[in-house]
């Protein structure tokens, strides 16, 4: 797991980490990495050890923006043709918890990657924002999308268009993020996260994920097929009949994913 | 390196003099981008552990230099350039001493009010001015004075504009100690260099929840608290405080 030259991962403890690794660019995010984000990821997902993966940058920026370098020439038929999303649009499969935990800038590209964790802690003095207006363009990976369906479409605006920073303590105020955490504690909160995630039954952190995701784009009826049937589901695996005799018995239950 | 101020270490101690004596060291939109300059020096600078903020001549700082601006949206004279200061000083997590050898009036007493201690000369003073000219206190001023004096008289001294002299700052809590004019330097600077020898680490940390304190509530300070000691208590300065106990020596504290 470690051949990656824009990334670090390793797995400790049930928990895999993966951490963007361009320090002299603050971790702009160019397509090599999204590539190997994608790899680390996917592998992680199938990986029986791995229980939870925790995403996180460095001290002073979880990611800084996307490299401009290597799309200032582009035009919309060479990018329709890159199709460079779809490794994006993959990430969105993950069906492991993602935990996010963001220290110093989290700008334009950064915070659309920040955005694929399913939670997200943030040190105090985080900083979150789209600047993409005041280089001529928008957001491109799912950022427009997902700001106006965390904090509706007023506060979204306003932030799009200015392209100006957010403090931890706005984000967290919009629902962006769901802790502010000192700088210092801000991975190891989110490892102990991650880590109490990893000893609730695995089929029900995977199911909830998928529903919880379902019920954004579906109706609340069809949410609700949705969310019955990945109950139902449930029924059919050994944790249920553990889970539930483990309560009747007065007993923490032992867990297995299956 | 600085026109209107002037920024040098000493020691551990990094000293930010106001200065431009001649107009009582008045606030120009340079001293407000050199101020958060010289601030964000002494944040870097992990040899500085201490910060003093002074005024050169007779007075601390008079306030904003009313004479040169043609700028009438003050509203942005204050996001652009006194907000910047006051963010960048508290942010800083290191103990800043205001070191008030004259008159601190106007924003030239939110500067002071903004930093962590204030040693007053027996020579200083401290006005709410802004009344006089038909204006409100700004750069942090109505924050703070309310959290240092109570709200009857943050109303009092804002509203009436009257000038306190050090002793009566000192009555009020104002300032953390008021001293002679002969003995002011050699006590900040005595003053600075104990801190500058402190557990900065801590220091830091004392500050940054202290200043939470103001808008938390008790299950917040709670969990802040401990999200600080567990941070304090993997600090170097933790394990020499502690060996130094056992082995009955006075601790060599490094800020880390």
């Amino acid at each position: 797991m470690s051949n990656f030259e824009t990334i670090i991962t390793s797995v400790e403890d049930g928990i895999a980490l993966i951490q963007l690794n361009r320090p002299r660019v603050l971790n702009a995010i160019n397509r090599p990495m999204v590539t190997e984000l994608l790899n680390a990821f996917e592998a992680f997902d199938c990986n029986d050890e791995v229980k939870a993966i925790v995403l996180t940058g460095s001290e002073r920026a979880f990611a800084a923006g996307a490299d401009i370098d290597e799309m200032k020439e582009d035009d919309s038929v060479s990018l329709e043709l890159l199709n460079q999303f779809k490794e994006w649009d993959r990430l969105a499969t993950i069906k492991k918890p993602i935990i996010g935990a963001v220290n110093g800038y989290c700008f334009g590209g950064g915070f659309e990657l920040a955005l694929c964790a399913d939670i997200l802690f943030a040190a105090e003095n985080a900083q979150f924002g789209f600047p993409e207006i005041k280089l001529g363009v928008m957001p491109g990976a799912g950022g427009t999308v997902k700001l106006t369906k965390l904090m509706g479409q007023k506060k979204a605006l306003e932030w799009l268009w200015l392209g100006d920073p957010m403090t931890a303590g706005d984000a967290l105020q919009y629902g962006v993020i769901n802790r502010v955490i000192a700088p210092e504690l801000v991975l190891d909160e989110a490892k102990k996260y991650a880590r109490l995630v990893a000893s609730r039954a695995p089929l029900s952190v995977r199911l909830i994920k998928e529903t919880v995701y379902k019920s954004i784009d579906y109706s609340t009826y069809e949410g609700m097929q949705f969310e019955r049937k990945n109950f139902y589901l449930l029924f059919s695996s050994q944790d249920q009949k553990e889970g539930m005799k483990a309560f009747v018995e007065k007993r923490p239950a032992e867990f297995k994913g299956k | 390196m600085f026109e209107t101020i002037s920024y040098e270490t000493r020691g551990k101690t990094a000293w930010i003099t106001l200065n431009r004596p001649d107009k009582l060291n008045a606030f120009t939109s340079l001293m407000h981008k050199e101020m958060v300059s010289a601030i964000k020096e002494a944040n870097k600078d992990s040899n500085v552990r201490a910060v003093v903020i002074t005024g050169a001549g007779r007075a601390f700082c008079s306030g904003q230099d009313l004479s040169g601006s043609t700028d009438t949206d003050y509203g942005e004279v204050l996001r652009k350039g006194y907000n910047p200061m006051v963010q960048a000083l508290v942010a800083m997590e290191k103990p800043v001493i205001a070191a008030v050898n004259g008159v601190a009036a106007g924003a030239g007493m939110s500067l002071a009010l903004a930093c962590d201690f204030r040693i007053a000369s027996e020579k200083a003073s401290f006005i709410e001015a802004f009344i006089h000219v038909g204006l409100v206190p700004d750069s942090g001023n109505l924050y703070f004075l309310p959290r240092l004096v109570g709200h009857a008289k943050a109303m009092e001294l804002a509203v009436m504009g009257e000038k306190i002299t050090a002793e009566q700052a000192q009555e009020l809590g104002l300032v953390t100690k008021t001293v002679s004019e002969e003995e002011f330097m050699l006590e900040v600077e005595t003053y600075a260099e104990k801190l500058a020898n402190m557990p900065t680490k801590a220091i830091g940390l004392i500050k940054r929840y202290l200043n939470k304190s103001w808008e938390s509530d008790l299950n917040e300070m709670l969990e802040y608290e401990a999200q600080a000691q567990k941070i304090a208590g993997e600090s170097k300065d933790h394990q020499e405080g502690l060996h130094a106990f056992l082995e009955k020596r006075k601790p060599a504290f490094t800020g880390k």
